[in-house]
């Protein structure tokens, strides 16, 4: 018997189509040109690209950049399981402030809540006191000196970030069995203990996917900084731009840094998923290298197929 | 409620001064559902008792009683001669802080119908997540002991496995090595076998016939009329909320005093 296979004329006419496509954006990153003032130049200007994207003004924007998104992270990450942990709380006042926090911090522009950290608390306490509530003060600090706009930059992003990280972490902390608490007050853990041992690192597993998400979107929401007078990586290039008019190659330059970070920061979430995911499935998922490997070995031990039965093959005589 | 008085101590061992439960009209309810209506119950040191009944008769809420995953509303619960929950001191109750109730269901084993083993920790880390965390104890020999329970429950080569490589049966019997890993003075079992395959229940049982051979005090709710009947020093009847009947197995399983006692168990023999 002769097998025809199903034919799939639309992959081939799609697949063209694509190429085409492709080959169309290579030409016009690459090759094309176009005359500017009387000069024919690249049309993207790689050159000039080159040149700044390792100049140091940039490279001093990124690392505000990282900073800024490390800080935020961090402090959100650990706003949200005290939020998330306070929600839960069969205390009435713990989980009403909490909601309370969420609802403030999710319902402003974080583009006005930076501001407001920047502008509004210089302007609403001149002087930021330490001490005793309603009692003598220990330290005393002027605001202005006290809040740089790195300073509120990273508060309000943390602040903000919080908000969101606590509604993540109690998804995840809701996503653990009952029976997962039970078993382990049956050991004699506390709740504490639990939690912190048996809870959150199951709730984990829930909690990762969307924190990548989160810590992406950070990267770049750093960038509004630049509206607080923060000289983050956006705000460099702008920077050197506005000096020498070279806007589109210094936006190329931050987004090229952008989506350098943002994918070393895809490859670590795979990681750091597959290490959640222990137990919770049979076998862990291949790491792309594995895959890889096995993808070659799965090539070279294809069985062969029977001569007979390759009409094209002719058998041997 | 009791009609049958509790008649022998288990056989072959001497009745000890204080009993390991004592239940005087234990009250528990959600809301309005009574699902406990004064329970009176007592469990000698070595004891096995089985306690049998219809779903919703509220032999699991009691079991959970015992180690305070619930609060009773009423009555008195003794375990080795302490009130579960709180402190007497004078004519006052002190209810017990989260920390000494702790304290108090780290010496009581419990198994879960549905296991509820830790997915993310490795079989050898469920069983030593207890001497470890809890009794802050050194993890060589915890380890060393881990390895002994799960040979004693005839899975040594299970170390490393993580739970849901495992089968329901295997998964029960590591729930159970787990429970035993802090030297528990009772263990309570809330119907271990209900959620495994028919040809997975054996194994089970035979792990908690071997342990009710070495003398452990067991309350196990249990469908197992056969368990009960052969390993059970008392089988207790419940239904709604109540100690219907209660006494030597053989005699509570084969010539049953009461009508719903007899009902109950045509309906599962």
């Amino acid at each position: 018997m002769t097998i025809v296979p199903v034919r799939h004329p639309w992959r081939w006419a799609t697949s063209v189509m694509v190429l085409v496509l492709v080959a169309m954006l290579v030409n016009t990153l690459l090759f094309s040109h176009v005359v500017r003032g009387g000069t024919r130049e690249g049309r993207f200007q790689w050159a000039v690209v080159g040149h700044y994207l390792f100049a140091a003004p940039v490279l001093r924007g990124v690392v505000v950049t990282l900073e800024l998104t490390v800080i935020a992270m961090v402090a959100g990450v650990l706003i949200g399981v005290v939020l998330a942990v306070m929600r839960l709380s069969p205390n009435r006042l713990l989980s009403g402030s909490a909601w309370l926090y969420i609802w403030f911090f999710r319902g402003t522009p974080v583009l006005v809540q930076l501001t407001f950290w920047y502008v509004g608390i210089s302007y609403l306490y001149t002087h930021l006191t330490l001490g005793v509530p309603f009692g003598a003060a220990l330290v005393t600090l002027n605001s202005t000196t006290l809040v740089t706009s790195f300073v509120a930059g990273a508060l309000g992003l943390s602040l903000n970030e919080g908000a969101y990280m606590s509604e993540i972490v109690r998804a995840g902390i809701i996503s653990v069995d009952d029976g997962q608490t039970e078993a382990a007050a049956s050991l004699g853990m506390t709740k504490g203990l639990t939690m912190r041992r048996i809870v959150l690192p199951q709730a984990m597993r829930i909690i990762i996917p969307p924190t990548g998400n989160e810590t992406i979107s950070m990267l770049k929401t750093t960038s509004l900084v630049s509206v607080i007078s923060g000289v983050d990586l956006f705000q460099a290039t702008q920077n050197i731009s506005s000096a020498n008019y070279e806007v589109v190659p210094l936006l190329v330059v931050a987004s090229i840094w952008y989506l350098f970070f943002t994918s070393v920061l895809t490859v670590g979430q795979f990681y750091v998923e597959r290490y959640y995911a222990r137990g919770a499935s049979r076998a862990l998922p291949p790491t792309p290298f594995q895959r890889f490997r096995q993808s070659l070995g799965h090539v070279r031990m294809r069985p062969a197929p029977a001569l007979s039965e390759v009409p094209w093959v002719a058998p041997h005589e | 409620m009791s009609d049958a008085p509790f008649t022998h101590p288990p056989t072959g061992r001497p009745p000890d001064a204080i009993p390991m439960v004592e239940a005087r009209s234990v009250h528990k309810a959600y809301g309005r559902l009574e699902v406990l209506q004064g329970i009176d119950m007592t469990v000698q040191r070595g004891e096995v008792l089985c306690l049998i009944g219809p779903s919703g008769s509220g032999k699991s809420t009691f079991l959970r009683c015992i180690n305070h995953l619930e609060k009773i509303d009423g009555g008195e619960l003794e375990v080795d001669g302490e009130l579960v929950g709180y402190r007497q001191s004078g004519n006052r109750l002190y209810e017990l802080k989260d920390r000494e109730v702790c304290g108090k269901r780290a010496e009581i084993g419990m198994v879960f119908q549905r296991f509820n083993l830790f997915p993310h920790l490795s079989v050898r880390d469920n069983i030593t997540s207890g001497p470890m965390w809890v009794k802050k104890a050194p993890s060589g020999p915890s380890r060393d002991r881990a390895r002994q329970l799960l040979d004693r429950v005839g899975l040594a080569d299970k170390v490393d496995a993580y739970p849901n490589q495992l089968s329901g049966g295997q998964q029960q019997r590591v729930a159970i090595a787990r429970a035993l890993a802090m030297d528990p003075k009772l263990m309570l079992f809330d119907e271990p076998t209900s959620a495994l395959d028919p040809e997975l229940v054996g194994d089970v049982l035979d792990v908690m016939r071997s342990l009710a051979d070495e003398g452990m005090t067991m309350i196990v709710v249990t469908h197992e009329i056969g368990f009960a009947r052969e390993v059970g020093d008392t089988v207790v009847f419940m239904d709604g909320g109540v100690v219907v009947e209660q006494g030597d197995p053989v005699q509570v399983l084969t010539d049953p005093q009461h009508e719903r006692t007899r009902s109950f168990l045509a309906k599962v023999l």
